[in-house]
This record gives C-alpha cells, structure tokens and sequence, in this order.
C-alpha cells in the first residue's frame, strides 16, 4: 500500500500543494452509494441508491428533510451527515425564529461549506467525510447544489455525487439541456435513467433501493403536497409507477457503454501520480 | 477571617492582611464579588426623549411622519434631530422613547444591512424581516430586565404587499392599517381611522399627506412635547423617500378672545 | 425629609409585563374539538388593532389557543412550533396531542420564576379520535377537560359553558338524561353566542372572532359546507383535518 509522507495532519500541504486528508475525504465520499440531482424550471429533484448490509438489514437513509424548502441526499458517512443536516436544520429554524423568513437556500449552502472549510484549516480537526446534494426553493426559484468536504459549493443544472456518480454524470451531461422544460414525471424519469447507471451489473432499480425527493408543485401521481410544493421524501409503492415509466436499459436510450469510464470503479484507491515525490512505499 | 478582596486591594496595598497571591484556600477566600456589578445599569427610565410617530397604508405603499424634537425632560433639547430612518431600500422604521436606544437600534440594523449586502444574493431583507427582527431584539432585552425604552414602527413595500407594524419596548407586536405611538395612540388614532382603514386602496399620496400634516398639526396643538416641525417618509414601488423637514403652519388667533391666554389681564 | 422618603434611594422597577386583553375558549366534542378567540388586541383603553390572531394551528390534529400578555404568548407559539419540527425531523410524524400538552406543560414550567404570562387552551383529536380539550395555567398546571374559557372575559363565559356544556343548574325532563356530548353545530352556537355576549359585556373583547374546528379523521364535514368564512388548514384530506371559520364581531 501506497502511503504518502504529508497526510498524517490535514494542516500542512505537501510540496505539490495538496492537501491529502481533504483528497482522502473526498474518497470517502466516492465510497458511498449513488446520488442524482436535477433541476428544471419549477422542480429540483434528489435521486438516491440505498444500500442494504444484507437480507436481514434495512435500507439506509440517504435523504433528509432540512426545511419545508430544503431537502438533501448523502453520499459518504452517514454520522457526520447528521451533524452537518443538524446544523442546517438550526441555521433554517433560526431563519424563521429571528427574520421569520425560510432560509436561503444558497446561504444554508454556503454556511455548511463554511463549516467544512475550517476543518480543512484548523489544527487537530479532520475534514468530514460526506458528501451533500441540496435542493430547495425559495424567491428565485428552485435550485440544485452540491456541497463537498473541501469547503467548496456549487450550483448546478444536474449532479451525481457517489461510488460510480461518473457513469450517472455522462447521462446527465449528455441531456442536461432538455431538463429546464421537463414536466416533474420527465425530470424523474431522465434522475432514475441516470441513476441506474450507477449499478453494478447485476442489480436493478427497486421501490426498496430507490429514494426520490422533490421540491416543487405536485406531480399528477401525488396526493396531499401542500400548494408551495414542500419538500418531501419518496419511497416503497409510491415510487413503482415512476420506476415503470422508466426505459428498460437495452433497447432504451440509456448511453452506450463506451460512456462509463472504468476509472470509476468505488474500492479502487486513489490514483497516485506517477511522478509524485510524497509516495513512498510503506512497509 | 481573611477579610479583603482584589478590588480593596487598589486602595491598600501596603495592608499586610492582603492576600495578593492568593494563598489561602479557597473555602477560607473571601466570597467573589463582581467589583463592577454595581456599574452595570439597566435603563430604568427614558432620558432623551422623542414624541409619537404616526404611519398610514395608502394606495402606493406606507406613509411614516414624526416631529425633530429630541427632549431632555420638559426642556426642547434638540430640535432638529430626524426619528425616520430607512433600512435597505424597500423600509422605514420611526422611533419614539429613549433616542440613544433609538441610535443603538440604528446602528444595529446599518449593521444588518451591511451583513445582507455581503451576501450579494437577491435575499435582501424587506420590511416584515425587519419588523420581526426587531421585535426580537426588544423582547429579548426586555427579558433580560435590560429594556430598549421606545416604541417603533415598520413600515415597508416590497413585492407588491403593503408593510406597517408596531413593536415596543415589552417586546409586543402587531400590524394595523394605521398605528400610531406616543400621544398619538389617543390623539392622531381617532382622525386616522375614520380617514384610513378600509380605505387603504384609495387613498392617494396626496390625500395621506395632507391626512398626516393634520394630525402632525392636532399633536402640536395638544401635546407639550412636540415641535412645528416634521419629516414625512413614503415607502412605495420606487423605494424610500424622507423629506427634509418642514413647518407646521398653525394658527393662534383664536386665543385673542379667550380669557387667559390672549392680552387681557383681567 | 419629615416622612423619610429621601433616606433610601428608591428604583422604580420596570414591569415586564402587560395585559393585552381578549378571551379564549375551546369545547370538545365526541369526535370534533372546536378552539376559539377573538382578534381583539389592546392596552389599556385602547385598541392596538382588530385583527391579532390568538388560535395557532400546530398540526393537523392540534390547535392552541393562547391569551394574556401577547409577546410572551406569541414568542412561546414560535417555541412550541420549533419544538413540533425538531419533532418531525427526529420521527417523521407529528406529535400526539397528549404529547404536546406534556412538552406545553415543560416548556411554562421552565419558566417558573419569570413565567409566560398567558393562559393557553390546548385543542384537538387525541390519537383514540375523541376530542379534546387541555387547559393550563401560566406556569404549567393543566388538565384535559370538555371545555374551558381563559382570558378578559373568562368569567363571563366560562359560568355560561358550565350551564350550556356539563349542564350544571340544570335539570333533565323526567325519564330523560343530559348528553354526554353535543354534536358540532350546537357547539358553534356556543362558541358564537358566546362571544357575542363577551364582546357586548366587556371592553377588551370585540372586532373579530377565528373559530378552528378539528375533526377527528373519517368524520363527515358535511355540517361545516357551506358555512360563510370556512377554509380548511389540514395537509391531507384522509386523515385529523383542521377549518378555521372568521367572523366579524361589533368593533365598538
């Protein structure tokens, strides 16, 4: 096993000017299941893969409620994503508390980033390991981020994030343009195409494995969405008729298998550089 | 019983029961005492005072008047001071009360300002933000038994919505179509709701100004700490406005022919 | 000074406190609960406006009613909803009404030695589908009962809802027994003329009235259709749901 000499404190760069317990952290992202996010004109949506440990196990949570506005899904570990939704979840009620306002969303974003930042920074803390896709809606319509343990945000059209994300991210690059006039049902449709690319190959979409979250006003298959279109979490039977309206893989459009890089395989380790002075052989 | 503190100590150093190291065990140290406890006042009392504010809703937006007069007692100590103050660009907020309360309140909600503007997003705070933020801080200090003595009112237009709401120093709240602090609750609230409510859609900017200048006129008739002189601030689709001030025009005539005021000495 | 009154320094203490006038009540019935106020808010001899809501819902199962000091009564509303989010987040459901009675009585009584000033009426569906009815004081005693009336004019129309609801000086024709529940529409003729006398018999009462009634999930809403200024509150049409109906009270 490959160990690098500047890793031991996430504090101190290496020559090359890396910091390699924030790269480690970003692996750790890669290590957890799959999550889709997209966007049109009046909906942002969340897709996830849930894993299951075995036949005796539940499902994972991947997605969590922040605010009636605001949902995200989760990609890494799922305790400090529970510290980091509870941050926002406070950030969000003292939104309310102090301004009687729903948070915006790219401040909860950006509060969160904050957060990760300094563990980037500060001396005897190390980054989180997860990963976030935030969605919500507020004055300026719905959006869609992703949030990483570097410190850094971004708004986007679509994102995966996730163990074989890359595989989703070719669908969605190759159709992101058609998302802003998709109808919810469409938009749902182009998440579980892009989701399924995620797969290993053996296994498929199901109403257990799969979690959709939205923001927006209902779709024709929803019953008792509020008028604001709050966000809201589904799974289990309301999910079959969305997973029905789906292509099935060979004959459909999903993308050829040129597209899935092989990179991208979860228990790989990362990729060292050829030449890179900080790798020495351990042991 | 080892009897001084840090805070004796100031007066006599040179007394050996000192105990400037602190050698003695703690059970047998004299009691802690906070040496500045008796140097933190709450305000008990309103020093410098301005008088009522007075705010309508009208067919634009809202319309907020109050006089310049900052007074110290019965004394007219300062008579040029403004009691209307925008925040952001779609709010006004008026004070009456203490007026150096009133200055912390302002450089509270620049500061508010200033942090919104940093985030340079379009979530820039209007005028039910503020009212709310407001009376969070007031009811927060009343509880700390630490009050903000004023009463305020918000007013704003954003979005297309009207905005007029009412916070004290207890920290209660409420909107209204035209409210009214000070004297004004007794004087000016009579006049303005037989002029205003239920006929907020109507009114023009014209006919709220001259609806304001004459309860500004009835206040300085009546009440002794007020001053012919006042602001008017409109909020509306294009933002703030606050005049200069300007005159009150009143008339004493009729006091010639009444005994006690006019020249006659008998 | 002959009578000492320069020999210590007196402090004139700020009071807190206020009273912010209004009258609340709630009425349960077998399968309904019906929570009222009016939107009266004073000081003194005035009237600061006539409309401030004092009945909050909280769920679609339970609504509060809070009366006395208003921004002690609306701060602790705030808390309370904060209280049922963290609530739904941790268990994704909402609290049952016996809960929240609980977490009310908690929240007065850390207040104890600088207590909320208000009188809250708790009202809703408990999760057996009866109707129900908790009442506190400001420092968190309470009870469920049938009925209750807190606030200004609470001891005008509590002696009317003993009479009209546990039919106390009241005595059953022959052969006959009083109900131990009255159906909805009799209960909003309650509430209504209830009100109606406060708001002519006292001052700080008036302007307006919100009537919320909480039906227990599968009752028939049948007996609200139709009715002038109703509009339904809950979030989905097969469970507990909620409708508030405003009416206007003389303003004099």
């Amino acid at each position: 096993m490959f160990r690098n000499t500047y890793d031991s404190d996430n504090t101190v760069f290496s020559p090359q000017g890396r910091l390699h317990q924030v790269e480690y952290a970003l692996e750790a992202v890669k290590q957890g299941s799959a999550a889709v996010g997209l966007r049109s004109k009046t909906h942002a949506i969340l897709l996830a893969l849930k894993r299951s440990t075995g036949e005796l196990a539940s499902y994972q949570q991947k997605m969590h409620r922040i605010d009636d506005h605001v949902g995200i899904a989760i990609a890494g570990l799922t305790s400090d994503a529970r510290v980091l939704s509870n941050f926002m979840r406070q950030q969000a009620m003292s939104s309310r508390m102090v301004f009687n306002r729903p948070v915006p969303v790219n401040r909860l974003v950006s509060a969160i980033a904050d957060k990760a930042q300094v563990n980037t920074q500060e001396y005897g803390r190390r980054p989180y390991g997860v990963g976030f896709l935030v969605v919500g809606q507020d004055k300026t319509g719905p959006h869609l981020y992703e949030f990483s343990p570097s410190g850094n945000s971004y708004e986007y059209y679509a994102m995966s994030i996730g163990a074989r994300s890359q595989s989703a991210k070719t669908y969605l690059e190759k159709h992101y343009e058609s998302f802003a006039d998709c109808s919810l049902e469409e938009l749902i449709k182009h998440g579980l195409h892009s989701l399924r690319e995620t797969l290993q190959q053996d296994k498929e979409l199901t109403i257990n494995n799969t979690s959709i979250g939205i923001v927006g006003p209902a779709s024709v298959h929803e019953k008792n969405v509020s008028a604001e279109g709050n966000f809201r979490i589904l799974e289990g039977e309301e999910i079959e008729v969305y997973l029905k309206s789906m292509t099935p893989k060979d004959t459909g459009e999903a993308p050829a298998a040129a597209a899935a890089p092989a990179e991208e395989d979860a228990t790989a380790p990362p990729a060292a550089p050829i030449v890179d002075e900080d790798v020495q052989m351990a042991d | 019983m080892f009897p001084l503190t840090r805070a004796d100590s100031f007066a006599q150093r040179n007394d050996d029961a000192f105990d400037a190291y602190g050698t003695y065990p703690l059970h047998q140290r004299a009691p802690h005492k906070d040496v500045f406890a008796e140097g933190v006042q709450h305000t008990q009392q309103p020093i410098v005072t301005g008088t009522s504010v007075l705010a309508i809703q009208y067919k634009d937006g809202i319309m907020m008047t109050a006089d310049t007069l900052a007074s110290y007692g019965s004394l007219a100590r300062f008579k040029d001071v403004s009691r209307l103050h925008p925040v952001g660009t779609s709010t006004i907020v008026g004070a009456s009360g203490d007026l150096s309360d009133f200055q912390y309140l302002q450089s509270r909600l620049d500061q508010l300002v200033t942090d919104e503007f940093t985030h340079a997003d379009a979530h820039d705070l209007g005028p039910a933000e503020v009212h709310e933020f407001l009376s969070r801080v007031l009811y927060g200090r009343r509880s700390k038994m630490d009050p903000l003595w004023n009463s305020v009112l918000v007013g704003g237009f954003r979005d297309g919505k009207r905005f007029l709401g009412y916070v004290d120093l207890l920290g209660t709240t409420y909107s209204a179509p035209s409210i009214a602090t000070g004297y004004g609750a007794y004087i000016a609230i009579p006049i303005l709701r037989e002029a205003v409510d239920g006929r907020q859609d109507k009114l023009s900017e014209s006919d709220a100004k001259a609806i304001l200048h004459d309860c500004m006129r009835v206040l300085f008739y009546r009440d002794a700490r007020s001053i012919d002189k006042y602001q008017l601030a409109t909020v509306t689709a294009d933002g703030v406005h606050v005049s200069d001030a300007q005159p009150l025009d009143t008339s004493w005539g009729f006091a010639e022919g009444i005994r006690g005021y006019g020249a006659q000495t008998q | 000074m002959p009578d000492g009154s320069f020999s210590h320094p007196q402090q004139r203490q700020f009071n807190p406190y206020t009273e912010n006038g209004g009258t609340i009540l709630a009425i349960a019935g077998a399968d309904f609960t019906v929570i009222a106020g009016d939107t009266r808010q004073s000081e003194g001899y005035s009237i600061q406006t006539r409309y401030a809501p004092k009945v909050f819902r909280l769920t679609d199962r339970a609504v509060l009613a809070v009366n006395g000091f208003a921004a002690d009564g609306n701060m602790f509303v705030k808390k309370v909803k904060q209280r049922l989010e963290w609530y739904r987040h941790a268990h994704a459901k909402d609290m049952p009404l016996r809960a929240i009675a609980r977490l009310i009585q908690t929240m007065l009584y850390a207040q104890r030695f600088f207590p909320y000033y208000v009188y809250n009426i708790l009202g809703g569906i408990e999760e057996d589908g009866s109707g129900a009815v908790y009442s506190f004081d400001p420092v968190g005693s309470y009870e469920r009962e049938a009925c209750r009336a807190a606030g200004a004019a609470s001891s005008l129309v509590q002696p009317f809802l003993d009479n009209q609801i546990y039919f106390k000086n009241q005595t059953a024709a022959p052969g006959t027994s009083h109900p131990t529940h009255l159906p909805l529409p009799d209960v909003l003729s309650i509430v209504i003329d209830s009100f109606t006398s406060a708001t002519e018999r006292h001052i700080e009462v008036g302007d307006g009235l919100e009537m919320y009634i909480v039906l227990a999930k599968g009752r028939s809403a049948q007996s609200l259709e139709g009715m002038r200024g109703l509009q339904e509150l809950s979030t989905r049409p097969d469970g507990d749901r909620v409708f508030v109906i405003r009416k206007e009270l003389k303003k004099d």
